[in-house]
C-alpha cells in the first residue's frame, strides 16, 4: 500500500479552484478516490449535486481528468453508457489506452432520485465504480431530508417542531442494496481513515465488474458543528458504529474496524447542530431510541460478517 | 445494388440500424417500438453487428447511457414511443445542449392518459422544442431512409444534434409495407466511419461536459443551438441530394403534392400524408385543384419552403394529430399559420385535430376536408377555424 507521501505526490485529478465550501467533505473523498488509480485514464461521472455544481462552473472546471455531469438521477445509466462506449470503441480498434470510470452521486442521486439508475447499471454488470457521497441529505437545495438523513435530523423538509421531532425514519441501509445485487465489491467507509478509504478505492477500481463505495462525507453546514472538527465528527461516526466500516467482497462480509469501546451515539449527535434538540430535557427517549437503532444495527452487522454478535465493551 | 423486400416500419428501422451498425445502442421497450429493439437484440446475439447493446432498465436511462455513450466519443442511438419518450424528456433536452448526434427512432403513439398504445403525434410534439432534430416518415420506406440520413445529419459538424425518426406507430410499425434497401456496403459507405470531435475517451484531451451554466453563458449556448438548427437546413437538402444518387429517391425538407396550381390545400404529418394524396387524385380528376403538403422535417421548422409551397393556395387545412390544449388548435396548425401571416395573401388557414389515440383517418374524413376548404374558398367564409375529425361529438 502507498505511503501518504507517495500519495501527495500522485498527480492530482481533482484540483484547486472550485466552490466547495469550505471543509466540505466531498473534495476530500473525491481527490482520495481518484488518487487510487494508477496507470489509467478516468472518466468521472457526477449527479448533479454541491459537488458538479461547485466544481465544472462554466467555463471553468476543477477536473484534471475527462468528466461529465449528465442530470440528477442518472449517474449510474451516464457512466454506463461511457463504459460501453469505451468497449465499443477498444474492440473496434478506435482507441487503445486504458480507462477506468467513476461516477460520483450525493446520497440523494444515490438512495433516492438516481436508486434505480445505479440498480440497473450494477446489476448489468458494467465495469464501473460507483461513489456515494453521503452527508445525509439534500444539501445543494438547503438540506432537505434524503432517506438517508438519520433519525432525528433536523433538516428543511423534516423539520424538528413543536410536534414532530427531527425526521422519523431511520436511515436506508444502501450498502446492503448494493451487496445485494451480487456485485464483486461493495464498502462503506469514512475519511478519517486514509488508509481505509484508499484501500478500499483501490479495490473498487482494480476488480473487474461494478463496484460501490459509501463513502461518510460531512457537511458542515448541514450538520452545524464546528468546521475544522471534520475529522473528529467522521471519527465519532465510526467510534459511536453510527457509521461502520465494512466490507462485501465477492459475497463476504467483513467487518474492517472494531471500537475498542463502545462510545454511546450521542457523543456523535452533540457537536451537532442538526440534533440540538434532542437534548433538550424530556428528549431522552429519542436519543434512547436512536442508540438501540445503532446497536441492533451493529449486531445485525456483525452477524454478516461472521463475528460474535457482542457490543463493545463499556 | 438496391433490392425490394416486404418489411414492416419496425423491421425496416431495425435494418437501417443493422447496416449502419453503431457502436452503442441503448433502449427499453415499449409497444409499438418493442420489435425494434428485439430486432436489434437479435442482431447482436447473432453476431449479425458488434455493437455494445445495453439493455436499461428504463428509457430515462437509455437516453442517459446514449448520452454517456455518445460523449465518450460513440455513435450511439436508443429508440422509443409515448410514455418512453415523456420518461426521457428531460434528457433529451440534455442531449442536445451536449450537441450530442444520438440518433432515435419513435415509433409515435398517443401519452397517456387514459393509457393507449395507437398512434398519434402527442409524443412527438411534447419534445418538439427540445432541440432536437425531428424527421418524420410517411412509410417504412421513408422509415428506412430518414434512418440513415439521420446518422449524417446528425455527425455532421454545422449541426451536431440528436435527430428523432418519427414513424406512425402500427399503421407504419406494424404494416407489411414493400419497399427498396440498400446493400450493406452502399449504407456503410454512406454513414461512413463518425469522428468525433471532443470526447470523454481522448486520453489526450480530457474535456469536461455538462458544466454548470449561469446566466452569464447559457444564454449564447442556447442561442448557438438555434444556429446549428438553422445550419442543419442546408445539411438535411445536401444529404438528401446525396441520398437520392445513392438510392434514386431524393429528399428535401417538404413533400410538395401538387401544389403548383393547387386552390386547395392539405398538411399533415406521416402516414396520413399516404391517405391525403389520394384523396387529392381522386379530387383533381373531377377538376378540384387539390394539393397537399407533407413536411418531412418539423424541427427546424421549413418556413420559407412551406411559404414559398402554399403562396398561390386560396385556403389551407392543417391536420394535427395531437392537441395542444390551448383551445386554438394544434401544434402544426400554430406553427404554419405564423408562417403565411407574412405573406398578406388572406390565405384562409383551419384546423382539423384527427386520429388521436388510434382512431383512423379515412378517405372521407379528408375528402370531407377538401370539400369544407372548398366552401371557403368559394366563399371565403370561415365558420369554425379549429374542428375535429372523426370524432362523435
Ligand atoms: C430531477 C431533479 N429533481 C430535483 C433537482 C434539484 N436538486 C439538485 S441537487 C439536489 C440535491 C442533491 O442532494 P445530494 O444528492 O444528497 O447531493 P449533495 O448536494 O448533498 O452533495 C436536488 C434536490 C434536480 N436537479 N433534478
Ligand atoms: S453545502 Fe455542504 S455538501 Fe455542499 S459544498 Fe457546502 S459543505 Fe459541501
Ligand atoms: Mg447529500
Amino acid at each position: 500500500m502507498a505511503t501518504l507521501k507517495e500519495l501527495s505526490r500522485v498527480e492530482e485529478r481533482f484540483v484547486g479552484g472550485h466552490r466547495l465550501c469550505a471543509g466540505c467533505g466531498h473534495g476530500i473523498s473525491v481527490r482520495m478516490i481518484l488518487n487510487a488509480v494508477e496507470d489509467a485514464n478516468v472518466v468521472v461521472g457526477c449527479a448533479t449535486g454541491c459537488l458538479e455544481v461547485a466544481s465544472t462552473i462554466y467555463p471553468y472546471t476543477a477536473w484534471n481528468c475527462s468528466f461529465i455531469h449528465n442530470a440528477f438521477e442518472n449517474a449510474g445509466a451516464t457512466i454506463s453508457g461511457v463504459e460501453a462506449a469505451y468497449r465499443a470503441l477498444k474492440k473496434r480498434g478506435k482507441i487503445d489506452r486504458d480507462f477506468k470510470f467513476i461516477a460520483f452521486g450525493g446520497d440523494g442521486g444515490t438512495y433516492d432520485i438516481g436508486l434505480q439508475s445505479l440498480s440497473g447499471a450494477m446489476e448489468r454488470g458494467h465495469n464501473i465504480v460507483y461513489v456515494c457521497l453521503d452527508n445525509g441529505a439534500y444539501m445543494n437545495t438547503g438540506i432537505q431530508r434524503s432517506s438517508a438523513t438519520p433519525t432525528g435530523a433536523d433538516t428543511t423538509t423534516s423539520p424538528a417542531g413543536k410536534v414532530i421531532p427531527g425526521k422519523q425514519q431511520p436511515r436506508k441501509d444502501l450498502t446492503a442494496i448494493m451487496a445485494a445485487h451480487n456485485i464483486s465489491y461493495a464498502a462503506q467507509t469514512a475519511i478519517n481513515n486514509w488508509q481505509d478509504v484508499h484501500k478500499k478505492a483501490k479495490k473498487a477500481i482494480e476488480v473487474e465488474g461494478p463496484a460501490f463505495l459509501n463513502v461518510l462525507s460531512p457537511c458542515p453546514r448541514g450538520w452545524r458543528y464546528n468546521t475544522p472538527d471534520i475529522v473528529q465528527i467522521t471519527k465519532l461516526a465510526v467510534e459511536t458504529r453510527f457509521w461502520p466500516l465494512y466490507e462485501v467482497e465477492n459475497g463476504k462480509w467483513k467487518l474492517n474496524y472494531k471500537p475498542k469501546k463502545y462510545v454511546p451515539v450521542e457523543e456523535f449527535l452533540k457537536p451537532q447542530g442538526r440534533f440540538r434538540h434532542l437534548f433538550k430535557p424530556g428528549n431522552e427517549h429519542l436519543i434512547k431510541a436512536i442508540q438501540e437503532e445503532v446497536d441492533s444495527r451493529w449486531l445485525a452487522l456483525l452477524e454478516r460478517c461472521g463475528e460474535t454478535p457482542e457490543l463493545p465493551p463499556r | 445494388m438496391k433490392s425490394k423486400v416486404a418489411l414492416t416500419g419496425n423491421e425496416a428501422v431495425a435494418q437501417a440500424m443493422k447496416q449502419i451498425n453503431p457502436d452503442v445502442v441503448a433502449a427499453y421497450p415499449i409497444t409499438p417500438q418493442t420489435e425494434i429493439v428485439q430486432i436489434f437484440s437479435s442482431f447482436v446475439a447473432n453476431g449479425e453487428v458488434d455493437t455494445e447493446f445495453v439493455a436499461v432498465e428504463s428509457e430515462h436511462s437509455a437516453m442517459s447511457a446514449a448520452i454517456g455513450a455518445a460523449a465518450g466519443g460513440a455513435r450511439a442511438m436508443t429508440a422509443t414511443s409515448s410514455q418512453g419518450l415523456a420518461l426521457m424528456f428531460e434528457v433529451v433536452y440534455i442531449a442536445a445542449s451536449m450537441r450530442l448526434p444520438i440518433v432515435f427512432p419513435v415509433v409515435n403513439r398517443a401519452l397517456s392518459g387514459p393509457i393507449n398504445i395507437h398512434c398519434d403525434h402527442s409524443d412527438a410534439m411534447g419534445l418538439r422544442d427540445s432541440g432536437v432534430i425531428q424527421l418524420f416518415s410517411e412509410n417504412a420506406q421513408e422509415a428506412y431512409d430518414n434512418m440513415i440520413q439521420a446518422v449524417r445529419i446528425a455527425e455532421h459538424s454545422d449541426v451536431r444534434l440528436p435527430v428523432m425518426v418519427n414513424m406512425d406507430g402500427f399503421i407504419t410499425s406494424h404494416a407489411m409495407d414493400v419497399l427498396e434497401v440498400l446493400d450493406d456496403e452502399t449504407v456503410r459507405n454512406f454513414v461512413g466511419t463518425y469522428v468525433p470531435e471532443d470526447y470523454l475517451l481522448d486520453a489526450e484531451n480530457p474535456i469536461s461536459i455538462g458544466n454548470f451554466d449561469m446566466y452569464d453563458f447559457y444564454f449564447e449556448h442556447k442561442r448557438q443551438q438555434v444556429e446549428a438548427m438553422k445550419a442543419a437546413k442546408e445539411v438535411i437538402r445536401e444529404i438528401g441530394k446525396e441520398f437520392g444518387r445513392i438510392s434514386g429517391r431524393e429528399y428535401g425538407l417538404i413533400e410538395s403534392y401538387k401544389l403548383d396550381d393547387a386552390d386547395v390545400a392539405v398538411v399533415v404529418l406521416n402516414s396520413a400524408a399516404g391517405t391525403a394524396k389520394g384523396v387529392a387524385d381522386e379530387l383533381r380528376a373531377n377538376g378540384v385543384k387539390a394539393g397537399v403538403l407533407k413536411p418531412r422535417v418539423y424541427r427546424p421548422f421549413p418556413q420559407d419552403e412551406i411559404r414559398e409551397a402554399l403562396k398561390g393556395v386560396k385556403a389551407v387545412a392543417v391536420l394535427d394529430r395531437a392537441e395542444t390544449f390551448s383551445t386554438c388548435g394544434g401544434p402544426i396548425f400554430a406553427d404554419i399559420r405564423n408562417v403565411l401571416y407574412d405573406l398578406k395573401n388572406d390565405i384562409k388557414v383551419v384546423n382539423y385535430v384527427y386520429g388521436l389515440g388510434g382512431r383512423d383517418l379515412r378517405l372521407e374524413h379528408v375528402a370531407q376536408v377538401f370539400e369544407e376548404l372548398e366552401n371557403i374558398r368559394k366563399t371565403g367564409r370561415v365558420d369554425e377555424t379549429v374542428k375535429y375529425l372523426g370524432l362523435r361529438e
